[in-house]
């Protein structure tokens, strides 16, 4: 496969034509697919040793994930919070910072969220949302952000701290639920004080499917432009590369930073507020159930892109989805969705290694075959 | 507008009807009924030697009965996803009785879910149903409070350094219920005894749960129970550590056979049996049920090999007594640990008594605080 004779000039070829613009774009598309697609096969042998049938397994993912209309609103009603996961995830990952500490920021934006809602009980909708959706965003920017400025100024390791982090904001939470923010009335379900209808977040017209899912998409959106196609994204990436020459063009490289991952931490905390005003209504322990978690395999099947978190974060939730309707028609345990999630994301990372030794990716080599 | 006599629209409805009609049979059992599907949905793993597991012992019993189908899942999280559980036994399974076992599916995943679905009845298990949530939504609980005062007595006489220790998850009602009347029973045997709480904050915390255990043990404490899911791990480190143990939620004798003294444990085969009965009978569950070892709603480990008998006598007459009804663990005078009084001599909460439900102390002799 590795071909010594003919090494890759300096300069690409200027690319003529469209099949060679196609080919170089689709080894971005072609190599995860390929990722998923091992993943389901060494899956499939798991399940076949089991002396369970893999064509089972998938057709019933598929029935429960997306074969029918509720399946799909199962699928979608789970997709909303994973979205904003993931971007906490792929936003400092263009800066080259591993942030796996985004539940930390989900489960504090719902608790300033239900703070929040608690005190402006009486106020209307249309002026107490914006702000409970705000501080749930400064809380989780605050959170992830101060990873970024650790990094920075201290040079600890974000991933170790992110993840620390998320374990304090959890008992924070517990301390806060049960303490000082406890509604006296719930009683073996200690929680903040329930949000009156006025303050819930309703569901898209037509859909039983919250409206965290339209926001998740736009911030996905959002994301992907300010990436690509503006100079703040334009510049992480350049300190993503190489840290040390972005400080060398001049490169505000600590502001960009603590910027991408105050940003990533603003869109968990975000979650967060749609998880208490959307689904539960007050804020209490049911917040931390891992959301953050999956979303660190979402954004790194997605390869940290905004816009292919969508579609990658609609496929897990069917997983997820299905999870329920395998247990009960497999005998199989809930933890064999979690098998199969780690296959795929050990594929997945090992397809990393592969990027650039096909040749029939890079046009500017095909002369020399 | 009149209507045509024969339209294609209305023509297409009769087919789809009278295939319909006619595939139904398939769906059937035998005896010309179709059986009725059951759901069980629970928070952790159905084998945590705990609470769940309490519950998935019901399951297995109901899936004994003649008629019935069961569907079960297990480590559903108490958010969207128990609501979409629930829509899911519903929608594939055509589930017409459903378990939503944890606490903190009530409120809102359940009230929410049975206003779509009038047909279905849902059963959960600790909620607190009060009049003006869906009529087809029922809440079930049991006294277990009587089984932490039972296992109390076994402890007060396995005791030799007069501390017993407690684990527990959360400083809640029923959690702080248990570890009152766990005290009070010791009490019954040896006025002097004290019971050390620790808090680990989780329902389901393993780490913790093993530095807690081993703190306690520690300090000297040499009979340790728990309110916490899974007492496997509180069960095995104390006796490793040569505790004595009691049980909780289910019977977890075979994980210390030696040090086991007896456990509190959840009946819940009896009482899901009797609901699904019920149900299969056309009758209707009660919205607010409730019930203790007498209506066969908790139940007790068999005594272990290290229990006296001396502490075997106590045992069974203060379980005759509870047996009887109206009998209280909690009754003046009695003063919360922090020297106030709670109530005075005379007064008295028995088990059934709604107060029990919102209790926010610990009483005199346990060593710990609340918040």
């Amino acid at each position: 496969m590795t071909d010594h004779s003919a090494p890759a000039p300096l300069v690409a070829a200027a690319p003529n034509g469209m099949l060679r613009i196609l080919t170089r774009r689709s080894e971005a598309v072609i190599l995860p697919l390929a990722a998923l697609l091992v993943g389901f096969g060494v899956f499939s042998i798991f399940l076949l040793l089991q002396g369970k049938s893999p064509i089972e397994f998938f057709s019933l993912t598929y029935k429960a994930g997306f074969g029918t209309a509720f399946s799909w609103q199962n699928t979608l009603s789970r997709t909303a919070p994973l979205l904003f996961a993931a971007l906490c995830v792929a936003l400092p990952a263009r800066l080259g910072l591993v942030v796996i500490g985004g539940e930390g920021a989900i489960v504090l934006g719902g608790v300033a969220a239900g703070a929040m809602g608690a005190l402006l009980a009486t106020s209307p909708g249309a002026m107490a949302l914006p702000i409970m959706a705000a501080s749930a965003m400064i809380i989780g920017g605050l959170w992830i952000g101060a990873v970024g400025a650790l990094r920075y100024v201290r040079g600890v390791n974000e991933t170790i701290a992110s993840l620390l982090l998320a374990y304090i904001a959890i008992a924070l939470m517990n301390h806060l639920v049960e303490g000082p923010l406890r509604d006296p009335a719930s009683l073996n379900k200690p929680s903040t004080a329930p949000l009156p209808d006025t303050l819930r977040v309703g569901d898209l017209p037509g859909w039983e499917v919250h409206w965290g899912l339209a926001f998740g998409l736009l911030c996905c959106v959002l994301a992907w432009v300010l990436i690509e196609k503006t100079t703040w994204g334009f510049a992480a990436r350049i300190a993503g590369g190489n840290m040390r020459a972005a400080q060398v063009q001049g490169l505000p490289v600590g502001w960009l930073i603590i910027g991408f991952t105050a940003l990533g931490g603003a869109l968990a905390g975000l979650a967060g507020f749609f998880e208490v005003a959307a689904v539960h209504g007050s804020a209490n322990a049911s917040l931390a159930t891992g959301y953050g978690y999956t979303g660190i395999l979402i954004a790194f099947l997605a390869r940290h892109n905004p816009l292919a978190i969508i579609p990658v974060a609609i496929l897990l939730a069917g997983f997820e989805a299905s999870s329920g309707l395998i247990q009960r028609r497999m005998g199989l345990p809930d933890a064999t969705t979690l098998v199969l999630q780690g296959f795929v994301f050990i594929s997945i990372l090992m397809s990393d290694t592969l990027y650039g030794r096909f040749k029939m990716f890079a046009p500017e080599r095909w002369r020399s075959a | 507008m009149p209507t045509p006599p024969f339209s294609r629209r209305s023509f297409l409805k009769g087919t789809a009807a009278t295939v319909g009609a006619a595939a139904l049979p398939n769906f059937a059992a035998a005896d010309g009924h179709s059986p009725l599907t059951v759901g069980f949905i629970y928070v952790g793993p159905k084998d945590d030697f705990g609470y769940n597991q309490a519950h998935a012992e019901g399951a297995v019993a109901v899936k004994a009965m003649e008629g019935v189908v069961v569907v079960e899942e297990e480590n559903v999280a108490e958010t969207t996803d128990v609501q979409n559980s629930m829509e899911s036994m519903i929608n594939f399974d055509g589930a017409k009785l459903l378990f939503p076992t944890s606490f903190g599916y009530f409120n809102p995943h359940v009230l929410e879910t049975a206003p779509k679905h009038p047909d279905v009845r849902f059963e959960h298990a600790a909620g607190l149903w009060t009049e003006g949530m869906p009529t087809n939504v029922g809440s079930y609980f049991g006294y277990i409070g009587m089984g932490q005062y039972l296992n109390g007595i076994t402890a007060g006489h396995a005791t030799k350094t007069k501390k017993i220790g407690f684990v527990a998850a959360k400083p809640i009602p029923q959690v702080l219920l248990n570890i009152n009347s766990f005290l009070l029973g010791a009490r019954q045997v040896d006025p002097e005894i004290t019971c050390q709480v620790i808090f680990t904050g989780e329902w389901s915390l393993a780490v913790k749960e093993a530095e807690a255990t081993n703190a306690l043990a520690d300090a000297g404490c040499d009979v340790i129970t728990c309110h916490v899911d899974g007492p496997k791990v509180v069960m095995e480190t104390a006796a490793g550590r040569d505790a004595f143990v009691c049980g909780y939620h289910a019977n977890q004798s075979p994980l210390a056979p030696e040090k086991y003294l007896t456990g509190a444990e959840w009946n819940w085969a009896d009482v899901y049996t009797n609901m699904v009965q019920t149900t299969l009978d056309g009758g209707t569950i009660g919205n607010f049920v409730r019930g203790g070892l007498a209506d066969g709603f908790v139940k007790m480990s068999p005594l272990g090999p290290a229990v006296s008998d001396a502490s075997r006598a106590q045992f069974e007459a203060a379980k005759a007594e509870i047996m009887g009804g109206g009998f209280a663990a909690i009754k003046g005078p009695l003063k919360d640990n922090t020297g106030k009084t709670l109530l005075s001599a005379g007064e008295a909460l028995v088990e059934t008594d709604i107060a029990l439900e919102s209790m926010g102390y610990l009483v005199e002799g346990v060593i710990g605080s609340t918040s």
